[in-house]
């Protein structure tokens, strides 16, 4: 049997070289990540060396780290949930998926992020605010010939027909916190007929929030709807990418963090949730050059490309209706059997 | 024989007094508890049982009766009897507390009612995992000491063995998925839920006819199959003609193509297709330039799809065609010539009716892997919806369906378990042997002219399509941005795999893709050994002995080949994700998964050898007074080295390239290749996915290398039992 004391020399060699390098880690942290990836890893990398405490982390959108969350419920696998629009944290914290926890650095974040853990019992956090909008390919647009967009109202004009892009409301915060800002501009009926006029110049709906701008940058589509802060980066990156406001105003989010409820490293769990509003932290994320969303920690220093919020014209967002559970089954499903399926 | 029941007295006393009986956090096989000693997390049955959860107590009972043995003499029937009485009480008891009980206390309000409340229980640990052990051993003990199979030790426990670890990863899941199906969202069995589910607009809806909606799901995923099925199955046809009967220069050259989608990780073809084709892409942009054609998104939808499955499964079709090409008589087409028949004539009265049933197998088989194919719909299905990619959906999406996930995933199974039985029924029935031994010498007849400019206007083209694809994919991870920058840069690699070196923590793996490599790596490795092992004792009972039940174990062990990769990942989740296997979000489940899916891989190639294998052999074993597994360790073994190669080579493959199961399977701690690809893939960034597909496509081609000098030479040559590891290759 000499292959057999081979492969078991080989195999044992591999496996005790993998355990002879130690870590010294203080503690470990399942991080449940619904922001950018290289924006999640300049976070961990971050706090690893800050506290000695080992990340794991899994990147994934905040719809679907929410319905992850749920399924884990009876058994929690994650420990913090960082990012991602704030409606999802709110639902989680209306079924109280998630801990109460009150940071010291709490009077420090801007209203919009205080109001986040207030509507939330405290169960969740703001950690970051952007604004809606859309971008479009600059030299697609031209060679296009097409008009320039500059509202709402814009993107239903037939000539973009099959050339805007949005991610599926089912599994993007985004494209929820859209369809809710159409609404609360433009009221139910007008609000629905819009979302059925855009739905004609749709030409895919994608999973992540952020992917239609990417698809808008390398020219697989002319416009993308996403968060303003997500097409300037395109933008900074060199690629033709303009930005839109709309004028008509604009929704935002509060991008959040909540405590997973019954979290195994409560403990480590609470070390992040105090550092990740911290200045420090806040300044080291929103000044890398890779997140350009405006921190929620005042005391921080933002990216100095991030859109200015006083320049944008800001709705009155209602997060307390719009973030509701029910509210939110209710425009998914009116969606989903009155919108999408219908011709385009 | 003495030696061996004291030996598994020990280990399930360990399990039962020693080792914690419950998983620990830290992992399955995790040391920690060692060092920080718990007694409320990592006590033993005995300590739980004493304490807070007395219905462990029980299970002393079966675990020590048999030591009466040592101090009664006992007659052979008593002595197996108690053995088998002692095993029985135990196994059953076990599953019974395992399952009635969870981590909210009583499963059942009936069991409540009838004994009160009682605390709670997680998922099984190491301790427990040697009791049941023990438990088997006593079962199987009994019955050989009961004559059973000769009173043979070794095939009764074997058999027991893998038939209880196929029920418990298979079967059950399978069955918890079906269970599934019928709960409502208040977790209410209920009919009513389920035909909603089933009768559904979404599914079957064929507005797609009359309009310009889309049809519903199962239409979709059908359509799908069938011009896949059908697109591959011609190619192939053309490239086995160009192969066995051509005198083409580079004919060498498209058999070396046929194993790149093997090694080749999903997504990657559906992404150089959007490198070459989408709106950007580089022949768009050349058709832009040169003739004025409108770039547009033809490939987001049934179109790409299709294109991308074509050029994955025409190289499948193509192993299984050139087979049966290469079986064809020329003798009979020199008869048909000798009665004066044309060219043509040759080929459609004498060739293609030969290989027609074989055409029909491709057919069948490139049908299948289109509809368990996960990876191109997913990247280039747009809003065209398919089963494999609505099932994924229906778990991760934000509306979390289970039930319809179990729904959807009962109608794919359902579709794809009737083509096997198609398939198998027309292979049972037709005979197309034409290799009779014989005189069977002669020369193939020409092909007619039109078959032969099919061959060099459509299949020549393609397979040189194939060729730039893989370039692309190469080439690709070495520019800026896809589409806007090609510019020579490095970036893409040293962001997935720079490594620094820091004077405090030494070597530091820095690049972003080291942790899901590493994971991945490793669970293929150690997945390897155990699908060859328990595929080759499986092919062993199966070409060796007759016992009662032989073809429902041989249907059992084959099931896991039939269900696509999806199914396994959704019935996974639902079978251990709560006591007594809690097992998702660990690495074990990656590895179990890759276990049961790739073990028929083994049990094929084991069988295939098996057959050549004279029976005499063990025979002359067997009259030297070795026993079962003498003859299997040092007559069986050494004689399957190619067998084993097989399986080792291929379950390491296609655990590194799955995609399909281990996406509901993945968690932060154990992150695979593949679902960071994905990931990679959902934001755009090419570079970083080509890159990493292409280290991947490395690591496997030195692993296979390194693999086959360990253990000697491998027997890959022989084309039937390498089509039948291919058909496997299903993602």
């Amino acid at each position: 049997m000499n292959i057999f004391k081979k492969l078991l020399f080989v195999f044992s060699v591999l496996f005790l070289s993998s355990y002879a390098v130690p870590t010294y880690a203080k503690g470990n942290l399942t991080l449940y990540c619904s922001v950018e990836i290289e924006v999640c890893e300049i976070l961990i990398q971050g706090f690893t060396k800050e506290t000695g405490i080992d990340v794991a982390m899994t990147r994934k959108s905040s719809g679907e780290t929410y319905a992850q969350i749920k399924a884990e419920a009876s058994n929690p696998k994650g420990d913090v949930w960082f990012g991602g629009t704030g409606d999802p944290h709110l639902t989680a914290a209306s079924e109280k998926l998630t801990e109460v926890y009150k940071s010291k650095h709490l009077k420090d974040l801007l209203p919009a992020a205080q109001n986040q853990a207030k509507f939330s019992d405290y169960r969740s956090v703001g950690i970051y605010v952007g604004a809606l909008g859309y971008g479009y390919n600059t030299n697609l647009l031209k060679q296009k010939g097409l008009p320039v967009p500059k509202s709402w109202a814009d993107l239903t004009n037939p000539v973009y027909k099959g050339e805007i892009q949005i991610a599926n409301p089912n599994s993007s915060g985004t494209s929820y916190t859209t369809l809710a800002t159409i609404i609360q501009i433009l009221g139910e009926d007008k609000g629905w007929d819009y979302m059925k006029a855009l739905h004609k110049n749709i030409n895919q709906y994608t999973k992540s929030g952020s992917a239609p701008i990417k698809a808008a940058a390398s020219g697989e589509t002319t416009i993308g709807i996403v968060f303003q802060h997500d097409a300037v980066k395109q933008k900074k990156l060199g690629l033709p990418i303009a930005v839109v406001s709309p004028t008509e105003g604009t929704g935002y989010e509060v991008g959040s963090m909540s405590i997973i409820k019954g979290a195994r490293n409560m403990k480590e769990a609470k070390i992040f949730a105090d550092w990740a509003i911290s200045p420090a932290a806040q300044t080291l994320v929103f000044n890398s050059g890779q997140s350009l969303q405006v921190p929620a920690n005042t005391k921080a220093k933002g990216d100095p490309d991030a859109p200015v919020l006083s320049e944008i014209k800001l709705i009155n967002y209602d997060f307390e209706k719009y973030g509701n559970k029910d509210t939110r089954a209710k425009l998914l499903g009116k969606w989903d059997n009155e919108v999408s399926n219908l011709p385009k | 024989m003495r030696k061996l029941v004291v030996g598994w007295i020990l280990i399930g006393s360990l399990g039962f007094f020693i080792l914690p009986w419950y998983m620990i956090n830290d992992g399955f096989l995790s040391f920690s508890w060692l060092l920080e000693y718990e007694l409320e997390d990592h006590a033993s049955g005995i300590i739980f049982g004493l304490t807070e959860k007395k219905w462990l107590l029980p299970l002393i009972g079966p675990l020590i009766f048999p030591l009466i043995l040592f101090f009664f003499k006992s007659s052979r029937r008593t002595y197996a009897n108690i053995f088998l009485i002692s095993g029985l009480i135990g196994f059953f008891y076990f599953f019974f507390q395992g399952y009635a009980i969870g981590v909210r206390g009583w499963n059942y309000s009936i069991f409540e009612s009838l004994f009160g409340e009682i605390d709670r229980q997680f998922g099984i640990g190491i301790g427990a995992v040697f009791t049941i052990s023990t438990f088997i051993f006593y079962i199987t003990h009994g019955l050989s000491s009961r004559g059973w199979l000769n009173g043979d030790n070794f095939i009764v426990g074997t058999i027991w063995l893998i038939i209880i670890l196929v029920s418990l990863f298979v079967f059950m899941p399978i069955l918890s998925m079906l269970d599934r199906a019928f709960i409502n969202s208040e977790g209410v069995h209920n009919l009513v839920s389920f035909s909603d589910k089933f009768i559904n607009k979404g599914l079957w809806g064929l507005d797609c006819l009359v309009t310009n909606v889309g049809c519903g799901v199962v239409w979709n995923t059908l359509i799908m199959g069938a011009l896949t099925a059908l697109s591959s199955t011609f190619l192939g046809l053309g490239f086995a003609l160009l192969v066995a009967r051509t005198n083409f220069k580079f004919k060498r050259l498209f058999k070396v193509l046929s194993v790149l989608p093997i090694i080749t990780p999903p997504f990657v073809i559906g992404l150089a297709i959007i490198i070459l084709f989408g709106r950007s892409g580089a022949v768009s942009t050349f058709l832009e330039w040169g003739f004025d054609v409108e770039r547009s998104r033809w490939i987001y939808g049934l179109s790409g799809i299709w294109f991308a499955q074509t050029l994955a499964f025409t190289p499948i079709t193509f192993l299984v065609l050139i087979g049966v090409i290469e079986s064809v008589s020329p003798s009979m087409e020199e008869a048909s010539q000798t009665l004066r028949a044309g060219k043509w004539q040759v080929f459609k009265t004498v060739t293609f009716p030969l290989i027609r049933p074989g055409i029909a197998n491709a057919f069948l088989l490139g049908f299948i892997e289109s509809l368990a194919d996960f990876g191109n719909p997913l990247v280039l299905g747009g809003d065209f919806d398919v089963l494999s990619t609505e099932i994924f959906f229906a778990v991760v999406g934000a509306q979390y369906d289970e039930s319809r996930a179990a729904v959807l995933a009962i109608i794919l199974l359902s579709m794809v378990l009737l083509a096997f039985y198609v398939q198998n029924q027309w292979l049972g029935k037709r005979s197309y042997v034409s290799i009779t031994g014989k005189g069977d010498s002669g020369l193939y007849a020409e092909l007619p002219q039109s078959v032969k400019n099919f061959i060099y206007f459509v299949v020549v083209p393609w397979g040189l399509l194939t060729l730039v694809i893989y370039v692309m994919i190469m080439f690709g991870g070495f520019v800026e941005m896809w589409g806007v920058n090609h510019s020579f840069t490095l970036k893409h690699y040293i962001n997935a795999f720079s490594v620094s070196f820091d004077e405090k923590i030494g070597l530091h793996w820095t690049g972003t893709a080291w942790n899901s490599f590493s994971t991945t790596f490793w669970v293929a490795i150690l997945s390897a050994p155990p699908t060859a092992a328990i595929g080759i004792l499986t092919a062993y009972l199966l070409a060796r002995h007759n016992f009662i039940g032989k073809r429902a174990f041989e249907f059992g062990t084959m099931l896991s080949f039939a269900i696509p990769g999806t199914i396994i990942g959704v019935s996974y989740i639902f079978a251990f994700n709560t006591p007594p296997i809690e097992i998702t979000g660990t690495g074990i489940i990656l590895i179990i998964s890759f276990v049961f899916r790739n073990m028929p891989v083994g049990v094929r190639a084991g069988i295939a050898s098996m057959n050549q294998l004279d029976p005499h052999l063990d025979e002359a074993s067997a009259t030297l007074n070795a026993n079962s597994y003498q003859t299997f360790k040092n007559i069986i073994l050494p004689l399957l080295k190619p067998a084993i190669v097989a399986s080792l080579v291929f379950s390491f493959v296609r655990a590194m390239t799955a995609i399909s199961a281990v996406i509901f399977l993945v968690s932060a701690r154990y992150d695979l290749a593949t679902s960071y690809i994905l990931g990679r893939l959902e934001s755009n960034d090419y570079g970083l996915a080509i890159v990493y597909a292409s280290a991947l496509i490395v690591v496997m081609l030195i692993t296979i290398v390194i693999i086959q000098l360990l253990v000697g030479r491998r027997k890959l040559g022989r084309r039937d039992q390498y089509f039948s590891l291919m058909q496997g290759n299903t993602g």
